[in-house]
């Protein structure tokens, strides 16, 4: 594999809370190579999101949060960044995706200020006639039809799938070598989802974009990613290439959580054993067992 | 704004408010034009005339020394209005980049700023301009800078709260993330956002501003003789009550109509402002 664009090895976070120090990650290792789409999958409080923050330097500004491990990211290492490295890397190398494509833009402002704001962080310079042209050859990018009404619209008055797809337009204008995606579009419903889901992987595979894609959202997962994680109670339990370990799921919480997905031939929803204790079972690398 | 205009129209209390407001203003700016005594302003006798009741063509009748009581109400309003505008000119800034650092960087600037604020609230307003005003020389200029004194924390909490809510919605961390400084996202994203709230409230608060004034001059703490202002024409009339009420009639009206105008005008943007969120 060639050197990965983020590498996790060992990270740990705690927050010092009035009762002493809580773990919230136990030790997270993962890779995303150059090009690849990778998805962090688990439930609600498992840890994906913090993961996402800390790689985006966000957490380490947080005073109570304890962070170790290493983080490199494109052969760097975040941890010995200042804050003002860490924040010009952000918007330009590295961006960001939200559940909530509508929350995400700033309500007073019709959208072209919001995309000449993302497009001067790497040029300056950027006249508003210049930004006006590329977010409108951007915004054709993400097929939006009728690009520059949509600029001269306030968020409020977009639907959320052309919210999203703005979102997405933004996040990937400063060609960005990692784009985090946390649960795109959980906020949409499944159709406009799907839609969405669609364009951002035929971008990101042009433009040769690392994916984050953190979901719980196993369908969407298998569409989308290259490989898998399975995250649980802040550790991961399972990893491997996304087709085995969709057919071959080992570890009892993949196990569990692939039997969760509520079927639309019917016999109910299936119940999911609270904590059982063999959730807690080893990590199970597949890329190890399988050799390639 | 055509929208706007429209919400403001269809209710009846707001065109009165606008109304208001638009002829004190009005006569404000043109005090030089419409005072049929413009000289009276300043320190000018006319004993032949002195402490009539309205007549022609002294419509609100005359002073103790035979000055117009309407002409010097019509400057009184200029100089009320221009310690208003100056007074939330300075309090505004102040206050509002107080709030919004302390509720979007938090932590010690939060603790700092905010309890500072708190001392100043916990003072009662009145008290506090007093004592600046005792302290200082009794000028327009010092009276503004009373008033500027206690009325800056009340913007510092209004922008403080709106800035805690706005902090948690999903825009602030989307800039958070694409890199922006600390300044852009309060100044750029979070500031426009509070917008509305302080803009009704300085609407609001011009009335006050003017009430609190006149309360400083009618304490003889304000603006002094012979410039004309409501709050001493109000006092100095008090002794002459009930026989000559025209000199406390008069005056205290002035102060009620604009205190009212820029209330219901600040209740009406209220509406035009939230509605649009």
């Amino acid at each position: 594999m060639s050197d990965p664009i983020l590498s996790l090895r060992d990270l740990k976070l705690g927050f010092k809370t009035y009762e002493g120090l809580v773990e919230v990650l136990h030790g997270i290792s993962l890779r995303i190579g150059r090009g690849e789409k990778v998805a962090l999958v688990g439930e609600s409080g498992s840890g994906k999101s913090v993961t996402a923050r800390i790689i985006l330097g966000l957490l380490q500004e947080l005073k109570s949060a304890r962070i170790s491990g290493e983080i490199h990211f494109d052969g760097a290492d975040l941890e010995k960044l200042s804050r003002r490295e860490r924040q010009s890397l952000r918007g330009t190398r590295m961006s960001m995706i939200f559940q909530d494509p509508t929350s995400s833009l700033n309500p007073v402002f019709p959208i072209h200020v919001q995309f000449h704001e993302v497009l001067r962080r790497m040029d300056r310079n950027l006249t508003q006639r210049q930004g006006m042209q590329r977010a409108i050859s951007l915004l054709t990018d993400v097929s939006i039809p009728e690009p520059e009404r949509v600029l001269q619209a306030y968020a409020f008055q977009l639907s959320g799938g052309m919210n999203q797809r703005v979102m997405i337009a933004m996040a990937l204008a400063n060609e960005p070598s990692l784009l985090i995606a946390d649960e795109p579009g959980t906020a949409l419903d499944v159709t406009v989802q799907a839609q969405t889901l669609h364009l951002m992987r035929d971008l990101v595979v042009r433009k040769g974009t690392s994916v984050l894609f953190i979901s719980h959202n196993l369908g969407v997962v298998r569409e989308f990613a290259d490989r898998v994680y399975v995250i649980y109670k802040g550790r991961i339990v399972e990893h491997g290439p996304t087709d085995t370990l969709f057919s071959k799921p080992l570890h009892p919480y993949t196990k569990a959580l692939m039997a969760a997905v509520p079927r639309i031939t019917g016999g109910g929803i299936p119940d999911i054993a609270e904590n059982s204790e063999a959730f807690l079972d080893p990590m199970i690398d597949h890329e190890v067992e399988v050799p390639a | 704004m055509r929208r706007t205009l429209s919400i403001l129209l269809s209710n009846p209390l707001s065109v009165i408010g606008l109304l208001l407001v638009g002829t004190v203003v009005f006569s404000a700016i043109f005090a030089d034009f419409i005072a049929p005594f413009p000289s009276h302003r300043g320190a000018v006798v006319d004993f032949s005339n002195f402490n009539q009741p309205p007549h022609w063509p002294n419509i609100f009748g005359t002073d103790l020394v035979g000055r117009d009581l309407f002409s010097r109400i019509l400057y009184a309003y200029r100089i009320s209005l221009m310690l208003g505008v100056v007074v939330l000119a300075i309090a505004v800034p102040i206050g509002v980049t107080v709030g919004l650092a302390a509720g979007y960087l938090g932590g010690w600037v939060d603790f700092v700023l905010m309890r500072l604020t708190d001392v100043f609230l916990s003072i009662p307003p009145l008290v506090l301009a007093m004592s600046v005003m005792g302290v200082l020389e009794p000028t327009l200029t010092n009276g503004m800078l009373a008033v500027t004194t206690m009325w800056w924390p009340w913007y510092a909490r209004l922008a403080y709260n709106v800035t805690r809510s706005e902090s948690q919605e999903g825009y602030v961390l989307a800039a958070e993330i694409i890199g922006a400084s600390r300044l852009h996202i309060m100044f750029r994203e979070i500031l426009p956002n509070c917008v509305p709230s302080i803009v009704t409230k300085m609407t609001l608060d011009l009335g006050f501003v003017i009430l609190i004034a006149s309360s400083l001059s009618f304490l003889g703490l304000g603006v002094q003789a012979p410039t004309p202002d409501l709050g001493s024409m109000v006092a100095e009339g008090g002794n002459y009550l009930p026989d000559s009420w025209w000199l406390t009639v008069f005056p205290s009206l002035a102060i009620l109509i604009a205190v009212f105008g820029f209330n219901l005008l600040g209740d009406a943007l209220r509406q035009v402002l939230g509605a649009d969120q």
